[in-house]
């Protein structure tokens, strides 16, 4: 048995570099970044602990509270679009069509690109001198306007453009997935009793895919926390400070501004938002299926 | 407390992604299948339309771009736009096209793939088949990391790699790839061998099989499907990153996205729009090379990889 031993000893050193990369790039990476929202740090990180005063900064800086509500309407309206044109999309291809392959392939190939290569595209299209508007306009509709990108109450718009044309693919098939999933019998059942199919999609079929839809929800809104290659792509958060988000807030300020202990603030915060809306999920997802209640 | 993690049926879930409608395809042609086809064209449309424009403005020589008709074929068609973005096009001072990036992204990508692939089938192998101590709570801890926005450990990060020495330099590069590519990777294999039958452990346990024998020489070999999926997530996932390579691969390593950035976005004079695009469309043919030849593969590599994000 002392073979047995060393073996077990060697699958726990074997695990030794994943921990070393858990407690040290990711566990000690986080204390230390908001450690560093608790100091005076500027361009270096000092150790002059000054309390919340940088949270304090923080919420009187415009362009922090800019982020904050662009965040908002970026991430409910990409949410809310991706989450409907995707389960529209999904719905389109279960009905038994032609070409659904074809179909399915048009609708996620962006979703294979970047979001700066997405954003290089859609900063073409919207172009105000030689893009869509142009093209529209010389068609004879004189007054159309896709110059979303140069405006500054349109620039966030345009952000939530770009980005559904690079994520609804995503929903799709995560939705598509769970409509298979469904019963067939379920089918069957519901037309001998007559009940019309949009009423089985939305009464019956949605609150069965809600895993589909609540996994969607969470990888969606985590994108929205993070972006920033998008942002920096499309409109650099221009024009002026229009279409600035958290994401790119924290990269300027740690990279071009130097004010890590401002930045590191804002980043506990992003944080803070996206543990709230993981932890539950999480729990939900992992913990509460196994069956096992904890002890 | 007993952390007990059960793997969410990813096999299946994977596999109903790539399945097709069941049943015959209805032949009639109602007004409600005309609508449907009509909505499925028009959706089309709208994900086609920037590939479309993208290609023909890079075919085009620039004074028919100033013309304005950006949905127009070309009228003269030249690959001129092409080569200069490969060969000359300029970030700041050096015009030694985007070839630089391509090259430079395929030196980051090819080890950073490796090892992240490696370091998951490893911990998953461990997770799985071993009894190790803690190894629930590192998989949860390690998944609850992946969700967290890079922000919060860039800082940090760069601190440490500096400290020992990889800052600005592929190796940095290819071992930040790593750690953040460890989690989903852990997790693709470990669901994965969650799934294969335990006998087949025990039986080579009995025939005198260690650890690393058994990695090796049985659970590798029946690992290609999951390989595959893993394969295809880390290339797209590290070809198409931007913020990493941004701040750890150097001045001298910038990856393909970023340097395409730089072309694009940080010019001064006249924006060269068929150069531009055309190097974007060379940004974007790895990724999507991959998605094409893949096809369904990369439709379950999603669905497993949704399961974490």
């Amino acid at each position: 048995m002392k073979r047995k031993f060393w073996q077990n000893i060697m699958a726990t050193l074997s695990l030794l570099p994943a921990w070393a990369v858990l407690l040290v790039a990711y566990t000690g990476s986080m204390i230390w970044s908001i450690q560093i929202s608790f100091t005076s740090s500027r361009a270096l990180p000092s150790n002059n602990f000054v309390g919340f005063d940088q949270y304090r900064r923080l919420f009187s800086t415009s362009r922090w509270l800019v982020s904050l509500e662009n965040l908002v309407i970026f991430g409910v309206l990409f949410v809310v679009i991706c989450l409907v044109l995707g389960f529209l999309l999904a719905v389109a291809l279960d009905q038994r069509i032609r070409f659904e392959n074809g179909f399915r392939t048009i609708f996620l190939y962006p979703h294979a690109m970047s979001f700066i290569v997405t954003g290089l595209i859609w900063q073409w299209m919207m172009n105000p001198t030689l893009g869509i508007q142009k093209s529209v306009r010389d068609l004879g509709w004189e007054s159309f306007s896709f110059d979303w990108i140069g405006s500054r109450d349109l620039a966030i718009y345009a952000l939530v453009v770009a980005g559904v044309w690079q994520a609804a693919g995503l929903v799709m098939v995560l939705m598509l997935a769970g409509l298979r999933g469904v019963d067939a019998e379920l089918w069957k059942a519901t037309r001998v009793d007559g009940i019309p199919a949009w009423r089985v999609y939305i009464s019956i079929v949605l609150p069965l895919i809600k895993p589909m839809i609540v996994t969607s929800v969470v990888l969606l809104g985590i994108g929205v926390v993070k972006s920033y290659d998008l942002v920096v792509a499309l409109t650099g958060g221009g024009p002026g400070m229009a279409s600035e988000l958290p994401g790119k807030f924290v990269m300027d300020y740690l990279f071009e501004r130097q004010n890590i202990a401002l930045a590191q603030a804002a980043s506990t915060i992003m944080l803070i938002t996206v543990l709230a809306v993981l932890v539950p999920w999480l729990y939900m997802q992992y913990f509460r299926k196994s069956g096992r209640s904890p002890t | 407390m007993n952390v007990s993690v059960s793997a969410p049926n990813s096999a299946t879930i994977a596999a109903s992604a790539v399945q097709l409608a069941r049943g015959r395809k209805p032949h009639k042609l109602t007004a409600g299948r005309i609508g449907l086809y009509a909505f499925l064209i028009t959706a089309a449309i709208f994900f086609l339309l920037p590939a479309y424009v993208m290609l023909m403005t890079s075919l085009k020589p620039m004074d028919e771009i100033r013309d304005g008709a950006i949905f127009a074929f070309p009228r003269t068609l030249t690959f001129e736009a092409w080569w200069a973005a490969w060969s000359s096009a300029c970030t700041g001072l050096n015009c030694n096209g985007i070839s630089v990036g391509f090259w430079n992204s395929i030196k980051i990508l090819v080890p950073s793939v490796f090892f992240s692939i490696a370091a998951g089938a490893l911990n998953g192998y461990a997770m799985s088949f071993w009894r190790v101590k803690g190894a629930n709570l590192l998989f949860a801890a390690l998944l609850l990391g992946a969700f967290i926005p890079y922000q919060v450990f860039m800082y940090p990060l760069v601190i440490m790699s500096a400290q020992i020495g990889v800052y600005n330099s592929i190796a940095g590069i290819v071992i930040v790839h790593t750690i953040f590519g460890m989690p989903l990777m852990t997790l693709l294999f470990r669901n994965y061998y969650a799934g294969l039958p335990v006998e087949l452990f025990k039986a080579a346990r009995i025939d005198g099989a260690g650890f690393w024998r058994i990695f090796f020489w049985v659970m590798l070999p029946m690992s290609t499907p999951i390989i595959i999926v893993a394969v295809i997530l880390q290339v797209t996932g590290i070809w198409n990153d931007f913020m990493l390579g941004l701040i750890f691969a150097g001045r001298e390593n910038q990856p393909m996205t970023v340097q395409l950035n730089n072309i694009v976005n940080s010019v001064t004079g006249e924006r060269v729009y068929n150069l531009n695009m055309a190097a974007t469309i060379l940004t974007a043919a790895v990724p999507l090379l991959c998605y094409f030849l893949s096809g369904r593969w990369f439709v379950r590599g999603i669905a497993a990889g949704a399961i974490k994000g």
